[in-house]
Order: structure tokens, then sequence, then C-alpha cells
């Protein structure tokens, strides 16, 4: 299978790569995609946010898998700078596959990509004491994946 | 001057040998008649190569040419064997034995004659890859009528040993069949001495030309019937119909008289340059061999790089060196390789996992090549690797409360 020219770039050049102060409280930390539970891809996802206007100011990750999905994590590092947390929620995972052209064998690690965002930002949002957010609107497709979706670093 | 990319899938398949293709060429153009047409000069010089290509492949592996019956290839091979015998002898019984790792072109063959209802056993192996004998003895029974083993794993290079098993069939009164597409050409192979009732094996796997292969079917002591799985002209004494593939069975008769030539030179240098390869790539910090290490294939090495994924690692380096992983990120069942998951591999270390599968062609350049280029891509994903970061941090990763 060929990769495209944007998997392969983030690839070889991957953005915003590193941790953050995960003891922060500014800090949302998540990390997805249990091993035991059949994933080839695990993702740390890291976002910095400001407390006042809710802004991401930084965001960082590491991620264990395919080209495909370091690809993902680096994507959406790049896409979660400078968006509120509200609007960092409205990432699809079908953003990610448009943007990276990933074949549907690898719409698993758009998938987690997403799932690490909503992780992150509602792990933000239990540090500072305010309830998990959940967008209603997409909840077809992928069902059975959102229940993985919460940080390890409660 | 090296060129790139460099091959290191030899265990997927081989380039076909020059001395190969300078064989099969005069039987594309003129010398391109049917082996079965009795009755014209045509026919006969078509008939007396196929004999000779018969007899090159029988001398390999120390049969009798008339034991030799030529197919598509080793998965049409072990098809014939497991569908034949157990339709010939459904009256002596619907067992049959066979082991966790062995190729899907046995293990799917094996499911569909469940449906049929035979009955199989599925050894287990050991952390080396390794089936236990006494198990395999103790599982046959009066209904058993055949055990398969395959005598060399293609995903870790472990060998069977075969006359230890053949020792327990033979004493039992049961078949042993082998898929050695593995095997052939590469170590010696003697279905005599490793007393060997049905072998299924592969030209494009020793340097011949793909679409051809041969089931090695034993006439005496004991005689093994299969039934034919192809109706037809009555080709191949009548278990494999269909006009025999001249060109092919010509190669593959000279790719088996070049490996028995050279097997034993092209083993001891493949060794070479596979441990010069294993050595430095196993000098990585958490990186683990995969199979016996002394009951292997002299050219194939499996290592597991532990905390980095097998995919994202042949990405790194996949326009310049072409291996296989045993990771299955592309795969829909995200599920790892079953060989290394019946060594008893976690997820993680068979996600982990290159299987470097050298050739003759195989150059030192570039195993040196290969070793830099390995080592650098584990060294880069392991530094955006969450995992390494944690192990390095000292947190263990059992111990991590995954979200779920």
């Amino acid at each position: 299978m060929a990769y495209s020219e944007k998997v392969l770039e983030h690839y070889n050049n991957p953005k915003n790569v590193g941790s953050l102060d995960k003891n922060s409280k500014a800090v949302g930390t998540a990390l997805v995609g249990s091993p035991e539970h059949g994933h080839s891809d695990i993702m740390r996802l890291q976002i910095e946010v400001n407390p006042v206007t809710q802004v991401i100011t930084d965001a960082r990750f590491k991620t264990f898998g395919c080209g495909s999905a370091i690809a993902a994590s680096s994507l959406v590092t790049e896409w979660l700078k400078g968006k509120t947390i509200h609007e960092a929620l409205r990432i699809d995972n079908m953003d990610i596959v448009e943007e990276l052209n990933l074949p549907p064998v690898k719409l698993h690690c758009s998938v987690l990509a997403e799932e690490a965002i909503k992780a992150a930002v509602n792990n933000y949002r239990y540090k500072n004491g305010l309830e998990a957010l959940v967008l209603e609107e997409e909840e077809e497709e992928y069902e059975e994946e959102e229940e993985e979706s919460e940080s390890a670093f409660h | 001057m090296l060129k790139l990319p460099i091959y290191l899938d030899n265990n997927a398949t081989t380039p076909c040998d020059p001395r190969v293709v300078e064989a099969m060429l005069p039987y594309f153009t003129e010398t391109f008649g049917n082996a079965a047409s009795r009755n014209h000069p045509f026919g006969w010089a078509a008939e007396e190569a196929v004999d000779f290509a018969r007899e090159q492949v029988a001398r390999l592996i120390g049969a009798d040419p008339k034991e030799i019956i030529f197919t598509s290839g080793a998965t049409e091979s072990d098809n014939l064997a497991l569908k034949g015998v157990f339709e010939m002898y459904a009256a002596k019984g619907n067992h049959i034995i066979t082991t966790a790792t062995e190729h899907k072109a046995v293990l799917d063959t094996c499911r569909h004659l469940e449906k049929q209802g035979a009955r199989v056993t599925y050894l287990g192996v050991n952390s080396e890859g390794l089936i236990d004998l006494k198990e395999l003895e103790a599982a046959i029974t009066p209904a058993t009528i055949m055990v398969a083993v395959i005598y060399a794993n293609n995903e870790i290079g472990v060998i069977n040993p075969m006359r230890d098993i053949s020792a327990i069939t033979r004493r039992h009164g049961v078949l042993l069949m082998t898929d050695a597409t593995q095997a052939v050409g590469k170590i010696p192979v003697d279905v005599n001495k490793d007393g060997i009732d049905l072998m299924a094996f592969s030209a494009h796997k020793m340097y011949g030309p793909k679409g051809v292969g041969a089931l090695y079917v034993r006439r005496k002591s004991p005689r093994v019937k299969v039934t034919a799985q192809l109706d037809g002209g009555g080709h191949e004494r009548g278990m494999r119909s269909g006009t025999l593939n001249v060109p092919g069975i010509v190669g593959f008769g000279k790719a088996c008289e070049i490996c028995q030539q050279e097997m034993e030179e092209d083993g001891k240098h493949l060794q070479i340059l596979r441990d010069k390869l294993e050595k430095a790539l196993l000098q990585l910090e958490e990186s683990y061999l995969n199979g016996a290490p002394n009951q292997r294939l002299p050219h194939v090495s499996n290592i597991s790089f532990k905390y980095v994924e097998g995919e994202g690692l042949l990405m790194g380096f996949n326009k310049s060196i072409a291996i296989s992983s045993g990771s299955a990120c592309t795969s829909a069942s995200l599920e790892p390789s079953y060989v290394l998951k019946a060594l008893g591999l976690g997820d993680d270390l068979a996600h982990s996992s290159l299987r470097f599968g050298l050739g003759r062609f195989t150059t030192e350049e570039q195993i040196d090549y290969t070793i830099q280029a390995v080592t650098d891509a584990v060294n880069r994903l392991r530094a955006i690797s969450p995992l390494w970061e944690m192990f390095k941090d000292g947190i263990d990763l059992d111990t991590i409360q995954w979200a779920h």
C-alpha cells in the first residue's frame, strides 16, 4: 500500500513531538488505544489551555503506531493550536481522513486521533472541576470505539 | 555502488536465477508443445523436458521421479495433499493433526475439511515455536489418518524435527505430510531419511519461476494415494489434470539443480550475513529474537523491537529496503501475526516484529546498509513513542490503567 504525500511528510517531519507537564492544571493529557483491546496504535496527546480564553496554546504528541497514526497525531497537534476547546471537539475523524487521504484500512488511526482530542479536552476539564463535554451530533458510526476515549492519566 | 531498493523479503518470493530464465526461454517459443501430445515431435520434446525436470526435482529431495506431481504451487499442493488424503482415506478415519503455526494454505484447508466432517487437532507450540512431540503422539487416535507439520516456518524460520516426528507417525501407521516450501533448496531435505509421505513445495521460493510447484507423493512403503482435486485429462498419473506448464517446470527443474549444487555454499554465506545482521540489531536495547535460535533456516531472522510498531518502522525505510512485518496495522482485524501469537508473544512484541529474509543475491554491503537504516529508524520512532518514554521512566506498562 502506498502512503499519501501528506502522510509521508508528517511521518518524516512530525510536528510537535514531545511532552507537556502532565501535572499542570492547564494541561490536558490523553492516552488512547489500549494494547489490550486490540489496538495496534497508542497515542498520547497533550494540550495546554489558556484558562481564561479556553484557547489551546500548545499541543504535543507521542505515538506508537503505523505511519498513518503518527501522521494523524502530528496533524491534529497542528490543528489544535489556536482553537478553543469547543472548536477542538468539533474535529471529526473524517476531516483527518480527508486531509491525509487515508485509505479505509487506516480509518482506525483517524478515529483514535479524534478520541485523543476528546480525551485530552475532557482531562483538562476534569482537572479544573468541569464536567466532560460530549458533542451529541456525531455519535452514529463509531459508537463502539467511543468507550475507550478516556485518559489513562486521571 | 549500492543499488536501492534492497530486497530482504526472500521468504515471500525470490528472484529468478538468470540461469533458470535462460533454461526456460526456448520452451516459450521453439519447444512450445503440449507435453501430452503423444504423436508429434513438438509433444515429444515437451514431454522429454518435463521428464528431465522431474528428475532434477526428485533428485533434490531424494525421491523417485514418479513420486513428483507438478502443480501450480505450494498452495495447490497443500490443498491436494490434505483434501486428497482426507477423501482417499475416509474409510480409515477422519482425524488430522496439525500445528498452530502452519501456513494459511494448510490451516484454511483444514478449516474447510472440518466443515466436511474432519476432526482436526491444532497443536500449540512453545515459546521457541516448536511442538511438543509427546503431545503429538498423545493426540494420535485410531481415527487419525495424517499429521501435517510445516518443515520450516515462513515467519520465524524455525525447522521442525521431521525425523523425530516421522518416527512417531511411522510407529502409529499415520501419514506424515509437510509443507516444505521454505526448506526445500535451502537446507538438505530427503523424503526417505526424513520419513515424509507427502510434501508440498514451490519453485518461486528457490529462485525459480512463480506459478509452478510440486507435491511429493510416496509410492513405496507405504504407497500413498490422493483423490484428484482437478478433473480433466488425467495428467500427472491422474492426480492433477491440466496441461503442464512446460517452461515453468523446466525452470523449476533448473532451480532445483542449482540449489542442489550450491545449497551448502549459499547456506554458509547466508548464515554469516544473517548472523552479522542479527548480532548488530540485537544490540539495540529491548530487541528480541523470535524462534528457536539454533534450529532455524540460515537466511531468516525475525526480531521484535519493543515499543515501536512494525509497520511504522517499515515506513522509515520501505523505499530503500524491502522486508515484512508481523504487525497487521492494515488488516481488518488489527490482529498481529498468528504465528508470533502462537509463540506466546504479547500483542506489543508481535506488532513490533520485522522479518528479514536474506537470499542468494544478498551482499554484505546491503546488510551493512540495512543495519544502519533499521537502527536509525528504531531510534527515531522510539523518540516519538509514548511507550518507550514510559519504559525509560521506569513505568511498568502492565500496571497502566488503560482506558476502557
